[in-house]
């Protein structure tokens, strides 16, 4: 049988730990963030866990002021915009996360290329407070 | 990959021979269902010979969630119920907002095939009865929710983060996505299933007297694009992208008669022969080797363009996903009608109007004639049924234009289907 471990929840366990965790394909060499359990590159199934650095460059990015519910809960809105983005890791791979540390009511002012951490945000309450991936200016 | 440059035919010729909508807007009171019938029945009349529906074999319906929309699963054996083809197979078929085209799809197949002579494709979604936050979670559900949508983006969020990068790559302006959006309301203006059949020009004017009746002070606009950048008439959504770049929350259906080529002739003088397909998927935004373009619908075009045998340049009617005013640019790079960093040039110089070299979304696009995700794919091949056959009324081209193509966006571009249609 296959017990595929390559898993969002492994991915969010790593997260809640405070770190970025990825694959690499054993048989071509190419990274992935998040972790794939089949290479889309050459389709091999022989992957490991690798750790990202953490440290990238904006790509693309907006700044939200009709937030979805889960980040309305989360203090967010029309009179408290964000900035959401997408990060290129020096190691190659890119990722959707909430940007940090740039000005939301600037958004003239961000710049496409500006370098970034990984750093991690909690939201929720109780149970379901969850950590979250993100990345500081 | 290996697939690449496979060209694909149908196992016979297939041809829409009758096209009808019902109108899009919010319709307080009418479902899913009710709207279908609509468009339904203006289908049937659109048959120029005629047609005993009991001749249908089998209905294809795109609906992207009338489960979260509408709190209503298994909508297709309903849809067939409802207009009285039960117990002929009903399929729905699900890709997001690119629904209707991918249903087009499964309908084309099914006849193509030769299992049908005769199919219904249907598209349908009831959107408006939710508030805004539950229609922005729902329509999120079509990113990938693990490793996408934790990180606060939206639909119009991720659309903004193409902008900016289309942006920071190409030197565009963010002033010409709102003459996208401006320009997609000066069409709606002349169709009347549009939700919004309005210019820009005339939504002031109406918040002018609806200001002066209540009392308050009356804007004083010089023009379109003064009000557009007025951030209380056209408020931020997702920066880049206000109010006004975005299609709105919407309710409506569309359905198309599918018939074998060879029987086409029955049913009317002037049917719509579909001579080009093409459909491809692709993974998360973040994932994409470019950000300025979208690979599935460059995917999708070039192997309906290969199946047609045509290029960009013979298409005269085009009608492409406009969800976002940023997705009509990339659209109309990535199916070939200007070069990558061109589309915005040509939108900015008036290229895409309606009296342009290259119009775009003659119908008003999604932006302005709405856009109920599931029955969008379909409504734009109505709009290419009207121009195609000359009865697009003030609307119409000039040229007698004879090809015709449809782009439908799934999500970000987790799917595109492309269609190219011949008038015979």
């Amino acid at each position: 049988m296959v017990d595929n471990i390559f898993t969002g929840t492994a991915f969010y366990k790593a997260v809640g730990e405070h770190k970025l965790m990825g694959t690499r394909c054993k048989a071509c060499g190419e990274i992935h963030l998040p972790p794939r359990p089949i290479c889309p590159k050459c389709l091999s199934g022989d992957v490991a866990w690798v750790e990202f650095g953490g440290k990238g460059k904006l790509t693309a990015f907006t700044v939200i002021y009709i937030a979805p519910t889960a980040m309305i809960a989360a203090g967010y809105g029309r009179n408290n915009p964000y900035i959401a983005g997408i990060v290129q890791l020096e190691e190659g791979p890119s990722v959707s996360a909430q940007i940090l540390g740039l000005d939301a009511t600037k958004p003239e002012s961000i710049a496409i290329g500006a370098p970034l951490t990984a750093s991690f945000v909690e939201r929720g309450e109780g149970e379901a407070k969850k950590t979250f991936l993100a990345f500081n200016a | 990959m290996t697939l690449t440059n496979t060209i694909r035919k149908f196992g016979r010729g297939v041809a829409v021979v009758g096209a009808g909508m019902s109108k899009f807007g919010a319709f307080p009171g009418k479902n899913s269902r009710d709207l279908f019938v609509e468009a339904y029945q203006e289908m049937l009349a659109s048959v120029d010979k005629g047609f005993d529906p009991r001749d249908i074999e089998a209905l294809f319906i795109g609906n992207y969630s009338s489960d979260l929309f509408e709190n209503q699963g298994h909508t297709a054996p309903i849809m067939a119920d409802w207009v009285g083809l039960a117990p002929r197979p009903a399929v729905r078929i699900e890709d997001a907002c690119a629904s209707g085209g991918a249903a087009l799809r499964q309908g084309l197949m099914a006849v193509a095939s030769g299992l049908y002579d005769i199919v219904l494709v249907g598209g349908i979604e009831k959107m408006t009865d939710l508030p805004t936050e539950r229609v922005t979670d729902t329509l999120a559900t079509a990113a990938d929710m693990v490793y996408e949508i934790p990180a606060g983006f939206t639909f119009p969020g991720f659309y903004a983060a193409m902008a900016t990068a289309y942006m920071a790559q190409y030197g565009a302006p963010t002033d010409v996505f709102l003459q996208v959006g401006y320009k997609n309301h000066e069409s709606g203006a002349l169709n009347d299933k549009a939700q919004f059949g309005q210019r820009i020009a005339d939504i002031m004017e109406a918040r002018k007297k609806s200001a002066a009746k209540k009392g308050q002070p009356i804007p004083t606009w010089a023009n379109e694009m003064e009000f557009l950048h007025d951030n209380r008439a056209n408020p931020m959504i997702a920066w880049p992208m206000r109010l006004y770049d975005c299609s709105p929350i919407s309710d409506g259906a569309a359905a198309v008669l599918l018939v074998s080529e060879e029987i086409a002739n029955r049913f009317t003088d002037a049917s719509l022969h579909v001579i080009g397909a093409g459909q491809a998927s692709d993974g998360a935004l973040h994932d994409r080797a470019t950000l300025t373009a979208i690979p599935s619908a460059k995917k999708a075009a070039q192997d309906a363009y290969a199946m047609a045998g045509v290029k960009p340049a013979d298409i005269g009617v085009v009608e492409v996903h406009d969800c976002f005013t940023i997705a009509e640019i990339v659209a109309s790079e990535d199916l070939g009608f200007f070069a990558p960093g061109e589309g915005w040039k040509a939108a900015e110089d008036g290229v895409t109007a309606r009296g342009g070299a290259r119009p775009i979304n003659t119908s008003g696009g999604l932006k302005s004639k709405g856009h109920p995700v599931g029955a969008s794919g379909v409504g734009q091949v109505i709009e290419i049924w009207k121009q195609l056959r000359g009865q697009a009324g003030a609307r119409q081209l000039d040229g007698n234009p004879s090809l015709g193509l449809t782009h439908n966006v799934g999500g970000t571009g987790q799917t595109c289907v492309v269609h190219i249609f011949e008038r015979r």
